[in-house]
């Protein structure tokens, strides 16, 4: 191999500086990024969306020049040999660059061929390739035919149909769903041990830096840290805890949230996982008012850990502020009782054509419940969405909102409901206060009350500061508040929320479901879907879909507890998903053979 | 390095492939032409037929009969009697007629005396192309009233007043003929630069180029590779035209196939050259298809001397038309199908379109970059 000769680790940054021109304004991508990393390593490039790592990535492949510094590959410089960096490299893009009009076959013939790959050579690789992926089997179908966890394995067998040196993977596991997300990282495991390929692995989803060598964490462009998720993890040893008392973990962990030397307070795993500020033991009898019987016991850090802990000095003024405002945005109405079924599903069934995008689906969600639809991408929780909020008329099966039925009387129901969309759906040219001002008399608001409710907004999402700021020009966490302050501009009983927090970090995303369970304990019903499986106990309740069907409904430790096995005693949500995902394949299967 | 063949033939393949199995390409090749002949050929005429015509005749006789009977047994009018002018004036202020024929009431004595008998021709110029052929068809008209008159008495035609009327290229005096070879010039104009602008946009859209940009793959390959399979399909779109014009439309094709095919092909260059060059800049297939339109359609059809003449324009907008590729082409096609192999018509314009092919790819292949920004 060419590359035991020539020096130099496997990718050096040095200052790496990059803006781009956005209408008027440029906006800083990359700040000043330094780092090595050793041949034969997993990078993990890790970062809430927008941090910057698409366009290292780029940078990285010569596909965008550097503004300031320079990039070494395999001690080549890509500013002035981007070709000789390009033919050792090997480059997934998201959306893994595949032709979906070409079968399988055709696609790595063609990767094959721009990659000169040996015709000779071609029918070895393939079947190892093949293989691996488990794509065999599909190897005349057509590529937009595929499932996404699919697609991203053929995405990944063509970048790899010459194998590369360094491998650049642009989150490959954003939309799949965790059975191929864990496949994928067996294959990288695969290719590091066999060949010694150094691999950088962009993502969204904080738990998988714990599989990497080296993490690189970046945020707003900026490097927050570099090094080996030990060592993240390590420099949080002795600081967090589970904490359990008798008061329910929802309004336990709020007061955690605002108790003194506490940094972070989330649900994880029937608890609520506590990270102190320091190493200084945390008392348990003083720490919260109006629990006692507090219990708090020490716990091996995780790296979200030193995520949250890394972020928070930069926004500790936000935070008091937000927690000045705990425990809960109220809704001026008072809670419906509890108790009877604000949205009823029955057989709901949805085709388009020949295919049938969601398939019998059952539930029914209680008044202040917080409902989870968790599941992959294209699993079928939009289009559910869509139905339930009478923007799509089911094909058959029974839709109860509110007490009224979607099919005959949708729009009393619409009235109720709040819908925060999974894009940012306001009108980015408008100002905070104008798109307030809009969606309050879009639903029906005038004079004082508008003008009060309006107030309530302001002060409840603490908008004061960017009232006149146009909305595009707002940071991500900012943009998702102002969303869901527009939706609750009518006080609906109903809020529903499709992908909410994808694309925003960490502390963004805690202070989000502070609100939302506000909202829930003032009796608003909640439906949330995600693919963050950590969110997923964040709810009261949820289902786990895939492939148009709930695969299995109840309390999160309750679906955790029926995948308890003897070799994983405390599964995750993860492992938990998995195990009915794989149950309902081999019971598909079965069924087939019967 | 020289471009590998292995690669740009994988490309090529693949194209065609996705051709295959996308409609969308073959429908702007193929379809969207022919839905254009059909309108064009079908539905739009400069001939103006079936004009409506009001005769006013104040004092009827044989004479007047005899003269007015000929708007009668002609194709191109139908004809109204009225009264009295004003009850024609007023049909025509409410758009029931194009035109008013008026025969006074001196009329007969008038051309009995030989003094010249007046006739009114009162013409609606608010379109004032039909207007100008109003005018030209009822002077025949008259002219040919007045031949056949002077013939019947015996008197022999009056040279004086004989009007030698030959029609050449275009006998039939049919719009089609002439509106065709233009219309195919515009047609090819838009599946050149449509075709690729639109499917490098939606490699774009859909992240391969980027992955295509990572490999070992050269820019000029991509290119190349974009270039002959959509060359090869517009070149079908330009036989399938060609032969709707012939075969169905009766448009005759007086030139030679071999420089018709040549010059096509220089023509599809440099449309297909535009399209490399739109694609360059228009990331999404939305705006690929603006600018497509606005860049390439719209000057071809205003601007090509397809149906407004070049040469009655302001002198700014005739220079303009020379950097409107279309133009050159409208001219050639226009030779080839009314009046054959005009070699001083085609070699000019046939050098011009070789040039603009070879400014067009030129400037796509230096503006091309291996990047994203």
């Amino acid at each position: 191999m060419p590359a035991a000769a020539d020096r130099g680790p496997a990718l050096r940054l040095e200052g790496v500086r990059r803006a781009f021109r956005a209408g008027g304004r440029v906006v800083t991508a990359l700040d000043g990024i330094d780092a090595v990393a050793a041949r034969g390593d997993v990078i993990g490039l890790i970062g809430p969306d927008g941090a910057g790592k698409t366009t290292l990535m780029r940078l990285i492949a010569g596909l965008l020049r550097l503004d300031a510094g320079r990039i070494e590959v395999l001690g080549i410089e890509v500013a002035r040999d981007p070709l000789a960096v390009q033919a050792r490299l090997g480059y997934m893009p998201q959306r893994f660059g595949l032709y979906e009009d070409l079968s399988v076959g055709e696609n790595l013939d063609l990767y094959a061929d721009l990659q000169d790959v040996p015709r000779a050579s071609r029918p070895d690789r393939y079947a190892q390739l093949l293989t691996m992926t488990g794509l065999g089997p599909f190897r005349s179908r057509i590529a937009g035919q595929l499932s996404g966890g699919m697609k991203q394995k053929l995405g990944l067998a063509c970048t790899l149909i010459r194998p590369p040196e360094v491998l650049l993977l642009d989150e490959p596991t954003v939309g799949v769903d965790p059975v191929s997300r864990r496949e994928l990282w067996q294959i990288i495991g695969h290719l590091t041990r066999d060949n010694g390929t150094t691999v950088l692995f962009s993502t969204a989803y904080l738990d998988e830096a714990e599989r990497c060598d080296t993490v690189l964490l970046i945020h707003e462009g900026r490097l927050l840290g570099h090094g080996s998720p030990g060592a993240f993890t390590a420099e949080m040893a002795g600081r967090s805890y589970f904490a359990t008392a008798a008061i329910g973990r929802r309004l336990l962990q709020a007061r955690l949230a605002a108790a003194p030397g506490v940094i972070d307070a989330v649900i994880q795993a029937g608890h609520v996982r506590v990270v102190a500020e320091s190493t200084a033991p945390l008392d348990a009898a003083t720490l919260v008012a109006g629990a006692p019987d507090l219990r708090l016991a020490p716990t091996a850090p995780r790296f979200e850990d030193a995520f949250v802990a890394r972020l928070r000095p930069a926004s500790a003024g936000r935070r008091a502020a937000a927690q000045a405002a705990s425990p809960a945005p109220t809704s001026a109405s008072p809670p419906a009782p509890a108790g009877g079924a604000v949205i009823e599903v029955t057989h709901l069934t949805r085709r388009f054509g020949a295919f049938t995008a969601v398939k019998d689906v059952n539930f029914a969600v209680a008044g202040g419940e917080i409902f989870g639809l968790l599941g992959a991408n294209g699993a079928g929780k939009s289009t559910t969405f869509r139905m339930l909020c009478g923007l799509l008329p089911p094909s058959s099966g029974g839709l109860r909102v509110a007490g009224f039925d979607l099919r005959t009387a949708a729009a009393p129901a619409r009235g109720r409901i709040g819908y925060m969309a999974q894009k940012f759906s306001l009108y980015a040219d408008l100002s905070v206060r104008h798109n307030l001002r809009f969606f309050s008399s879009v639903y029906g608001l005038a004079g004082a009350a508008q003008r009060r409710r309006i107030e309530w907004a302001v002060a409840e999402f603490e908008l004061a500061s960017m009232l006149d700021a146009t909305a595009r020009d707002l940071p991500l966490g900012f943009k998702q508040r102002l969303a869901l302050a527009c939706a609750l501009m009518h006080e609906p009983r109903i809020l529903f929320l499709d992908e909410p927090t994808s694309g925003v970090d960490p502390l963004a995303r805690r202070e989000f479901w502070r609100r939302i369970n506000g909202l829930a304990a003032a009796g608003v019903t909640v439906l949330v879907t995600t693919h963050f499986m950590e969110e997923a106990e964040y709810c009261d309740r949820l289902a786990i879909m895939a492939q148009g069907e709930i695969l299995v409904e109840g309390t999160p430790d309750a679906i955790k507890r029926a995948a308890v096995r003897a070799d994983r005693p405390d599964p995750t949500m993860e492992d938990a998903f998995i195990a009915v995902v794989e149950a309902a394949t081999a019971a598909a299967a079965a069924g087939a053979a019967a | 390095m020289k471009p590998a063949p292995s690669r740009v033939l994988a490309l090529m393949r693949k194209e065609f492939l996705q051709i295959g199995r996308d409609p969308s390409a073959l429908a702007i090749a193929f379809v969207m032409p022919m839905i254009l002949l059909l309108l064009f050929g079908y539905g739009v005429s400069l001939d103006a037929r079936n004009v409506r015509l009001a005769i006013v005749v104040e004092r009827p006789d044989a004479l007047t009969a005899e003269f007015t009977a000929e708007f009668d047994h002609s194709a191109y009018f139908r004809a109204r009697r009225f009264l009295d002018i004003q009850q024609a004036e007023r049909a025509m202020a409410t758009d029931k007629v194009d035109g008013i024929i008026w025969l006074r009431a001196d009329f007969t004595r008038r051309f009995d005396a030989g003094a010249g008998a007046p006739i009114g021709v009162i013409i609606n110029g608010v379109d004032a192309n039909t207007a100008r052929i109003v005018e030209g068809y009822v002077q025949q008209v008259w002219a040919g009233w007045l031949a056949a008159r002077a013939h019947a008495a015996g008197r022999g035609p009056q040279p004086s007043l004989a009007v030698t009327a030959e029609v050449r290229f275009n006998r039939s005096v049919s719009s089609r003929n002439f509106l065709i070879p233009g219309l195919i010039a515009m047609i090819m104009t838009l599946t050149g630069a449509l075709l690729t602008a639109l499917v490098i946009a939606r490699e774009w859209e859909r992240g391969t180029m980027e992955a295509l940009m990572v490999t070992r793959v050269r820019i000029r390959e991509i290119l190349l590779a974009k270039l002959v399979p959509y060359f090869v399909l517009g070149m079908g779109g330009m036989a399938m035209s060609v032969a709707l014009a012939v075969y169905l439309f009766g448009v005759p094709l007086r030139g030679g196939i071999a420089v018709l095919a040549a010059t096509s092909a220089l023509f599809m260059l440099a449309a297909l050259g535009m399209g490399l060059l739109i694609s360059g800049v228009a990331r999404n297939q939305f705006v690929a298809g603006q600018i497509a339109i606005i860049a390439t359609f719209l000057p071809a059809f205003l601007l090509s001397g397809f149906v407004f003449d070049i040469e009655s324009m302001p002198a700014v907008v005739r220079l303009i038309t020379h950097v409107v590729a279309a133009r050159y082409f409208v001219a050639i096609l226009q030779s080839l199908f009314l009046a054959g192999d005009i070699w001083p018509v085609i070699l000019p314009n046939a050098a011009a379109l070789a040039l603009m092919a070879a400014i067009f790819l030129g400037l796509a292949r230096a503006t091309a970059r291996k990047r994203l920004d």
